[in-house]
C-alpha cells in the first residue's frame, strides 16, 4: 500500500496534507508562545523551538549549527583564558543596555582585561515560568549584537526554566575563552611603588543607572550605563605601553574595591587623587544625595590599569585617543608604605583611607 | 557642583587652618565632640583633622541615629517583621545594625519582608499598593527625621489608611548631651552642634549647655568649610573668655528652629519616660513615642512585641569612649569580644564609630598616612 502511494503518480488528497505538513516540519522555527512555560526547559519539542527558533537564530555561526552537546574549536599555540560570570541584574532593561548586552560585554571585559584576545561565549539561560517571549527576543537580539561588535561567537548554550516565583525573570551565565598571544601575564603582584593608576573613562554610571532605574528612589538624573566592550581599548593601551603591570574592569564594588586587592596583593600602598577622579556630575549628584561614595559604584566598560610610571603619559593618551577612552585619567600612584592600603588625597586637602566595604553601599539616613 | 564646592574650597580651609593654629595656646589640649554622625561622616570623607593641630581633637557623639538602637528593640522589629502578614520598612544604613540575634540582612535572608525605603512616604505608597499586607516602617532617628514620621502618620490618617503603622524609635538630642555633661570624669572643651536637628529645635535648647555647664556650642553645618569654622568658632570663644551658643549654620538653621516641625511631631508624639541607648544605658524622657490619639498607627500596640532586653555588656565601655575618657584600645572589650564584625557598643557598629575606625585604622598614625601621600 504504501509502496503503491509512493509510485502514483498524481498525489493524493492524503499526499497532500502530508506534504503540507513536511513542509511545515521544514519550516525555520518560530517561537509564538507570549511567554515562557515549563515546556519550554523540558527539553522537547518546545525547548527545540526556542533554541532553533530564537538562541540560533540570533547567534548563528558554524561552531553553534551543529546543535552538538560540546562546540568544538580551533585550537592555536597560545594560551587559553577562560572566564565566567553570572548576570543578574534587576532591572533587566535600563538606560544604555540591558542584561543581555551586559553578559556579552561583561565577559568579554573579563576576557579582555586578562589580555587576551575574546573568541568564543557560551549562554545560559535560566528563565522564569511566566516570562514574555518578546523580553527574551529583544535580549537575545542585544546579545547578538553585543557578541558582532565584540567579534565573538556565541558557539553553545543552555536554557532551563524554573517555576514561576523560583526566579527574577531571567538570568544569564556566559563563560569566554579568549587567546592570550601576548607573552606577559597581568597580575596584581607584578604592581611595583612608582607605578601610575589609570581608570579608562568616568566611574560610577552603570551602578547609579540601575539604582535609578529601580525606580524606587524619587529622583531623576540624566545617566546610562557605560556598558561597553574593552577588547579594542585595552589592545590599544597593551601595544603603547609594554609596562602594563595590571588591568581589571571596575565592576561590583568599584574602583575603590580594585584598588585595594591590589593593595593587598601587591603589599603596596594606592595613593588616589580624589580630584584626578572622573566622575559626571549627574552622577556625582545622585552619589551626593543618597550618601554614597562614587568610588565603590559599579562600572560596566570602565577599567584600571596600573602601568610602568615612565609610561604613565603614552599609556593615557593611548586611551584617550580611543572613542571608549575618552575620559580617560591618571587617578594615581603606587607607593610603598603603608603596605595594604588605599589613600585618598581628598579634593578639599586632607587625606583619607579608603576601605574596602562591608556590604553593599548602602544610604546614609543623615 | 553649585552649593556644594563652595564649601569645600582648599584654599579657604588653609586660611582658616591657619587661623585655627594661631588660636591654640601652646601646650593646652582641645576635645571638642561632634555631636552628630554626619559630621563624623564629614570629617571621615575629606579628611579634615589633617587641617587640625595636633592639640586639637575631635571625639565623635552618640549621635549616630542607627548606633544608638539597643539591641533589644532591633530584636523587636525582627519579630514584627517576621510576621507572614507584615512588610516591614527600614532606612538602608538600618540593615546592618546588629541585634541580639542578627541584623534586619538576617532576617530578610530567612524570609522576613524587609524593604528598604528612602522616605516613610515611600512606606505609605507599599501600604497603599498592598492592602492585604501590614506595613510598618521603622522610625529612627533624630528630631531630624522624627517630623517626616509625624507627617506621614497624619497622611495616613487623613487618607483612613489602616495597615500602616510606625515602630518608633525616635530619639531626641538634649537628654543624650545632658547624660555625657553629667559625667563626672567629662574631659570636653566644646560642642559641635547638630547642624540637621537643629534646623527643628534650633539652638534654643542647646543655651543651658553654656549656662549651667560652661561649655560653648557652635551649631555646625555639614560641609568641610563649615565644620572648620565651627572649631575656629570654639577656640575663639575659648581664648576671648566667652561661652555661648553660636549658630555657624544660618543658611539653615533659625535660632528658634522649625515650628511646623515641631508642632507635627508633638500632634503625633510624647516623650517616653526612659528609653534605653546603645552605650548609654538608660536614659530619662529621650526618646519619642506614638500619642495615644495614634494609637492605632502604633506597631507597639498593634503587634504583640517579646520587648527583649540585651543588656550592653557590662565591659562595654562606649561611654567612658564617648566622653572621652577612654581611647578605643583602652576599652576592656575592645578587638576581643567586641569587633566590627560582632560588634557590642555604639562606637563599633558605623563604620564611622571612634573603635571600628580604631580598629581597622589604628595602626596607622596619622603622619604615616600623610607621609605616604606625598608620592
Amino acid at each position: 500500500m504504501t509502496a503503491e502511494r509512493i509510485a502514483a503518480p498524481a498525489p493524493t488528497r492524503e499526499q497532500q496534507v502530508l506534504d503540507r505538513i513536511e513542509r511545515a516540519r521544514r519550516r525555520k522555527a518560530v517561537v509564538r508562545e507570549e511567554r515562557i512555560t515549563l515546556a519550554h526547559g523540558a527539553g522537547g519539542k518546545a525547548t527545540q523551538t526556542l533554541v532553533e527558533g530564537l538562541f540560533v537564530e540570533a547567534f548563528r555561526n558554524p561552531r553553534l549549527a551543529p546543535l552538538d552537546d560540546g562546540a568544538i574549536l580551533p585550537a592555536t599555540g597560545d594560551r587559553l583564558v577562560l572566564t565566567t560570570d553570572s548576570y543578574v541584574v534587576s532591572p533587566l532593561f535600563f538606560p544604555g543596555g540591558d542584561i543581555g548586552d551586559l553578559a556579552v560585554n561583561g565577559t568579554v571585559n573579563d576576557l579582555a582585561v586578562s589580555g587576551a584576545r575574546p573568541r568564543y561565549l557560551s549562554a545560559g539561560f535560566i528563565l522564569e515560568e511566566g516570562f514574555p517571549v518578546p523580553d527574551l527576543a529583544r535580549i537575545v537580539a542585544s546579545m547578538a549584537a553585543a557578541a558582532r561588535r565584540a567579534g565573538v561567537e556565541v558557539v553553545t548554550g543552555d536554557t532551563k526554566v524554573v517555576q514561576r516565583g523560583k526566579a527574577d525573570g531571567c538570568y544569564i551565565n556566559t563563560a569566554g575563552v579568549g587567546l592570550l598571544d601576548r607573552p606577559h601575564t597581568y597580575t596584581a603582584t607584578a604592581v611595583r611603588p612608582g607605578d601610575a593608576v589609570l581608570v579608562s573613562g568616568p566611574i560610577g554610571e552603570h551602578g547609579v543607572t540601575i539604582m535609578l532605574a529601580r525606580g524606587e528612589l524619587d529622583i531623576e538624573a540624566d545617566v546610562a550605563s557605560d556598558t561597553a566592550p574593552l577588547h579594542e581599548l585595552v589592545a590599544t593601551l597593551l601595544d603603547t605601553a609594554p609596562g602594563v603591570r595590571l588591568m581589571r574592569d571596575a565592576t561590583r564594588g568599584g574602583v575603590a574595591t580594585i584598588l585595594n586587592e591590589v593593595a593587598r596583593a601587591a603589599g603596596v600602598a594606592v595613593v588616589v587623587d580624589d580630584a584626578a577622579v572622573p566622575v559626571r556630575p549627574a552622577v556625582n549628584g545622585a552619589c551626593e544625595m543618597l550618601g554614597i561614595d562614587p568610588l565603590y559604584v559599579a562600572c560596566e566598560g570602565r577599567f584600571v590599569a596600573v602601568v610602568d610610571g615612565d609610561e604613565a603619559e603614552a599609556a593615557l593618551a593611548a586611551l584617550r585617543g580611543h572613542p571608549l577612552g575618552e575620559g580617560a585619567a591618571l587617578i594615581g600612584r603606587i607607593g610603598a608604605d603603608p603596605p595594604g592600603l588605599v589613600l585618598l588625597k581628598t579634593a578639599f586637602g586632607g587625606t583619607r583611607i579608603v576601605d574596602t566595604l562591608v556590604g553593599d553601599p548602602l544610604p546614609r539616613i543623615c | 557642583m553649585r552649593f556644594v564646592d563652595e564649601y569645600r574650597d582648599a584654599e579657604k580651609a588653609q586660611a582658616l587652618a591657619t587661623q585655627i593654629a594661631a588660636l591654640c595656646e601652646p601646650g593646652r589640649q582641645y576635645k571638642f565632640m561632634e555631636v552628630c554622625g554626619g559630621h563624623t561622616h564629614t570629617i571621615y570623607k575629606h579628611g579634615l583633622e589633617d587641617y587640625l593641630p595636633e592639640s586639637v581633637q575631635l571625639v565623635h557623639g552618640p549621635g549616630c541615629p542607627v548606633c544608638v538602637i539597643p539591641m533589644g528593640r532591633v530584636d523587636d522589629a525582627i519579630a514584627i517583621a517576621q510576621r507572614p502578614d507584615v512588610i516591614m520598612t527600614t532606612f538602608g544604613d538600618m540593615m546592618r545594625v546588629p541585634g541580639g540575634n542578627g541584623s534586619f540582612f538576617d532576617a530578610k535572608a530567612a524570609g522576613a519582608d524587609i524593604r528598604m525605603v528612602y522616605s516613610p512616604l515611600d512606606a505609605l505608597k507599599i501600604a497603599r499598593q498592598n492592602p492585604d499586607r501590614r506595613v510598618v516602617f521603622m522610625g529612627i532617628g533624630f528630631e531630624t527625621t522624627a517630623p517626616s514620621t509625624a507627617m506621614t502618620v497624619l497622611r495616613a490618617a487623613a487618607e483612613g489608611l489602616g495597615n500602616f503603622s510606625v515602630f518608633c524609635n525616635h530619639v531626641t538630642i538634649i537628654p543624650a548631651i545632658k547624660a555625657i555633661l553629667d559625667s563626672p570624669d567629662l574631659r570636653l572643651d566644646g560642642f559641635l552642634g547638630p547642624g540637621h536637628v537643629s534646623t527643628v529645635i534650633g539652638c534654643r535648647p542647646y543655651e543651658f549647655i553654656a549656662r549651667d555647664y560652661g561649655k560653648p556650642l557652635v551649631c555646625a553645618g555639614f560641609e568641610p568649610l563649615d565644620i572648620l569654622q565651627s572649631v575656629y568658632l570654639l577656640l575663639k570663644q575659648l581664648a576671648d573668655g566667652r561661652c555661648e551658643v553660636e549658630n555657624q549654620y544660618t543658611r539653615v538653621v533659625p535660632w528658634d528652629g522649625n515650628l511646623r516641625a515641631l508642632d507635627a511631631i508633638g500632634r503625633v508624639m510624647r516623650l517616653r519616660p526612659y528609653f534605653e541607648w546603645r552605650g548609654l544605658g538608660f536614659i530619662n524622657d529621650s526618646a519619642l513615642q506614638m500619642r495615644d490619639e495614634y494609637a492605632t498607627f502604633d506597631a507597639e500596640r498593634i503587634f504583640a512585641i517579646p520587648g527583649v532586653r540585651v543588656a550592653d555588656p557590662k565591659s562595654c565601655q562606649c561611654g567612658e569612649v564617648l566622653k572621652g575618657v577612654l581611647k578605643p584600645w583602652e576599652c576592656k572589650v575592645f578587638g576581643t569580644a567586641c569587633t566590627p564584625e560582632t560588634p557590642i557598643g555604639t562606637c563599633m557598629v558605623s563604620s564611622e564609630g571612634a573603635c571600628a575606625a580604631y580598629y581597622n585604622f589604628g595602626r596607622f598614625s596619622r603622619s604615616r598616612v600623610k607621609e605616604a601621600t606625598r608620592v
